[in-house]
């Protein structure tokens, strides 16, 4: 927080940076979803030709990717901030906050294997 | 000295678990909890949601087999849950969004905006329901 036009008095900033990424990444999301949702609505018959083709494009690979992204980020500050609400001890906070960066670490690679592999 | 006078400080802390059933939320009050419940629900399901989209696209073949492992009741259960985290959570972030923005701020229209999340997500929700479990 800046007091006057120099002076930075408290914290370390990932405040305001974890906030507005939430709600960017939020938006991200939020279009991707509602995007694939409306597509797999209105086509008709969705075999796995469609649906295989249509993860086969690179743009279709991109936006998964930058959608997935977006997720794992979300993902890692809401339950960054779920553990910091209810869990009080250090210890414990810590190990649950070192065991969701690596779940989601997982995750993020596994995805990422399994967009490249179509 | 200061940890005497430490001691003596309030302490606001989260409601406990036990106060739960006796506590009456307001509806802004279920939207935000609700929010936080179906995102944890969608963090512990995204292995799931990853190993179906793999199942999905590998081959014809494990297509296929996605759509049996589809027509067991547990998996349609899961389903479900997935398909009502996700409404929840997106309509009650896109109101959560526009709060941010400043539309819809005061205590009436933010009561109305939060039944209007429930009136969208539930029958939504049941509509699924109903198309999984084959009635419609």
């Amino acid at each position: 927080m800046a007091i006057g036009s120099k002076r930075l008095v408290v914290g370390a900033h990932y405040g305001l940076r974890d906030w507005l990424g939430q709600r960017v990444s939020a938006v991200v999301l939020a279009v991707y979803s509602i995007g694939l949702a409306l597509y797999v609505l209105f086509s008709a018959d969705l075999g796995y030709d469609t649906w295989a083709r249509l993860f086969a494009a690179p743009w279709m690979k991109v936006a998964t990717l930058l959608a997935l992204a977006s997720l794992f980020y979300h993902a890692w500050i809401g339950m960054r901030d779920i553990w910091m609400d209810y869990v009080k001890p250090v210890s414990v906070r810590l190990v649950l906050q070192v065991l969701t960066i690596l779940y989601l670490l997982a995750c993020a690679v596994w995805s990422v294997q399994v967009l490249w592999s179509i | 000295m200061s940890t005497a006078l430490e001691s003596k400080r309030p302490q606001f802390r989260n409601i406990h678990v036990s106060q739960i059933v006796g506590y009456r939320l307001p509806a802004p009050g279920m939207v935000s909890i609700l929010h936080r419940v179906s995102g944890a629900l969608m963090f512990l399901l995204l292995a799931v949601a990853i190993w179906l989209l793999q199942l999905s696209l590998a081959s014809e073949p494990s297509f296929l087999r996605l759509k049996e492992v589809a027509s067991q009741w547990w998996a349609r259960l899961l389903f479900l849950a997935l398909a009502w985290a996700l409404l929840h959570h997106l309509l009650a972030g896109i109101r959560y969004l526009l709060l941010d923005l400043h539309v819809g701020i005061d205590k009436a229209a933010s009561v109305r905006s939060a039944l209007v999340v429930f009136v969208i997500s539930l029958p939504l929700t049941l509509l699924i329901a109903l198309r999984v479990f084959g009635v419609l």
